[in-house]
């Protein structure tokens, strides 16, 4: 019915006429659907705990969003899909091991402070997810660092304590790190499945990427960010990699361990807060990528990808205007010099 | 010139505690409702210590409204309100040595602030003694509850404590302790009273 209304509408308007069937809500279901592999993943090796925090991230975030939009008698757009993507965000971006309150509290955070005080979808400066990770992580320093060892077994619930691949890299340094793993194809097969300690959602490199080929493929991201991330990042791990010696780092343990993965194809790519022209999309992967190698190699904490986009979120809108095109055919105003001659 | 000559002192204490409140209305010294209340003490001492100044000076520049040439009258207000912060100074790394400690410097920055120079011109310099009493009263009275709520705020969800005695057994919000912190819970706090504000208090004036 509504279908043939529209066919006989006659629309008087400018340009464009043809218009795409994409809407914000299908963007959003289907970046939310890309993520579900890397979920499922995380799910298996935490266990019950790991599908615990990230379904009450998601219902937190979603009640986050109707109780702001209620209160203030907004348009409620819980089923946008907006608010589904920042819990389930935060939720992988979390250990498995937290207790309950602290997915209540991040998703709040998240989505009150982050998002709808700044205005809601579009209007929100930084990364949701990433804010209401930074505040959970500067918040409870200690449990926000427990990560579970992870277990092919769903049923086991005694579950042990473990140093994350970068935390090991940075309290102990390579070789202890080739211990753990054993050989260095292990170590990069373990990575690139996601058996090892981390976030919920950040440890399966390969389900993850499954998800960025099917966006890259729909056209819902754009390769400059992630490539000039990741490119970056392994290009300073090469060189900087190791102490004391230039050209000897390991470019693909930086690469595959850390939220690296999750964060290059995901989380800098969110549209509100990255910047939308190519060039400056580019820049803004190299900031990204460099900013997280030096935390990494040089700051206090073993990972530093939330912090780095975070940071390149603020530089968005002066990247946007420092790359502006110019307008076809205009002249630059003439100076005041000029005039007077 | 003195048309508010009539100031009585609940109506000065209510423009300085809800209409005018120098940190949740007019958003003025907002350094220091950041930078001392990451607890109660130092929260409560740096009121009182801006209620004092804040009436002293008051009552000094309305004393001397008839000689000062307004000129030089700038100067002059810095010169008595730079004299009182002093003596507040002087008396607070007395008797609560471990809270000089911490606020010093910022106990020394009331010279600087923008409410108190304010009030001395628009107010103490234009009224006779008692209203400038009141009024210095009133708004230091705002003061010192804006910086009692923010400081109860952040020590009791930043530490779980009041007064420095702990008092929840359960993790604290830390960031609520650093400074980070702080602009969130003035930003959350002043939302909160100007929601209370017109409300339920209908104020003309609200919302910044």
């Amino acid at each position: 019915m509504e279908k043939t209304q529209k066919e006989h509408q006659i629309t008087v308007s400018v340009s464009p006429h043809i218009k795409s069937e994409e809407t914000t809500s299908r963007i959003m279901w289907s970046v939310s659907a890309s993520l579900l592999p890397a979920a499922a993943m995380g799910v298996y090796f935490f266990g019950p705990k790991a599908a615990l925090n990230l379904a009450l991230c998601i219902i937190s975030a979603l009640l986050s969003e109707y109780a702001f939009q209620k209160m203030l008698n907004r348009k409620i757009t819980v089923n946008d899909g907006s608010a589904f993507l920042t819990g389930l965000l935060l939720g992988m971006n979390l250990p498995a091991s937290v207790p309950v309150y602290i997915p209540i509290i991040g998703s709040f955070v998240a989505i009150m402070i982050t998002k709808q005080l700044f205005g809601g979808l579009g209007f929100n400066v930084f990364n949701p997810a990433l804010i209401g990770r930074a505040f959970l992580l500067i918040s409870f320093p200690k449990l926000m660092t427990i990560w579970t060892e992870p277990t092919a077994a769903f049923v086991r619930l005694d579950a042990k304590t473990t140093a994350t691949p970068l935390g090991i890299l940075k309290e102990e340094g390579v070789s202890k790190l080739m211990e753990v793993f054993g050989d260095k194809i292990n170590l990069y097969t373990q990575l690139f499945v996601g058996h090892r300690a981390g976030s919920i959602g950040e440890t399966s490199v390969i389900a993850l990427l499954l998800g960025a080929a099917f966006l890259l493929y729909r056209g819902y991201i754009s390769w400059e960010i992630p490539v000039s991330f990741l490119g970056t990042a392994a290009l300073l791990a090469w060189v900087f990699g190791t102490k004391g010696a230039l050209f000897a780092g390991d470019p693909l343990v930086h690469l595959l361990s850390g939220g690296m993965v999750l964060g290059a194809f995901f989380m800098a790519t969110d549209y509100v807060t990255c910047p939308s022209i190519k060039k400056g999309q580019i820049l803004f992967g190299i900031g990204c990528g460099f900013l997280t190698m030096l935390i990494r190699l040089k700051g206090g904490y073993p990972e530093g990808v939330m912090f780095a986009i975070l940071i390149m979120n603020c530089f968005s809108p002066l990247i946007d205007r420092g790359f502006r095109t110019k307008v076809f055919g205009a002249r630059k105003l003439a100076t005041a010099k000029e005039i007077k001659k | 010139m003195a048309q508010t000559n009539s100031l009585g002192f609940w109506e000065a204490v209510r423009n300085g505690v809800v209409k005018d409140n120098t940190i949740f209305k007019l958003a003025l010294s907002l350094c220091p409702s950041i930078a001392v209340t990451n607890s109660l003490k130092n929260g409560v001492y740096m009121g009182v210590a801006v209620l004092f100044v804040q009436t002293m000076v008051n009552i000094t520049i309305s004393a001397m409204r008839k000689v000062i040439h307004p000129k030089v009258r700038l100067p002059i207000f810095m010169l008595v309100i730079s004299g009182w912060v002093t003596v507040v100074n002087m008396i607070i790394a007395a008797i609560a040595p471990d809270v000089y400690k911490e606020v010093g410097l910022y106990l020394q920055l009331i010279v600087a602030f923008a409410s108190i120079l304010a009030r001395a011109e628009m107010f103490a310099s234009k009224n006779t003694m008692v209203p400038s009493m009141y009024d210095g009263i009133g708004m230091g009275l705002g003061f010192l509850f804006a910086l009692t709520v923010i400081s109860f705020f952040r020590e009791l969800v930043g530490k779980g404590a009041l007064w420095g005695h702990a008092l929840i057994n359960a993790k604290p919000l830390l960031i609520l302790v650093l400074p980070a912190g702080g602009f969130l819970a003035v930003g959350l706090l002043m939302a909160l009273f100007n929601w209370i504000d017109t409300r339920y208090l209908k104020s003309k004036t609200a919302g910044h």
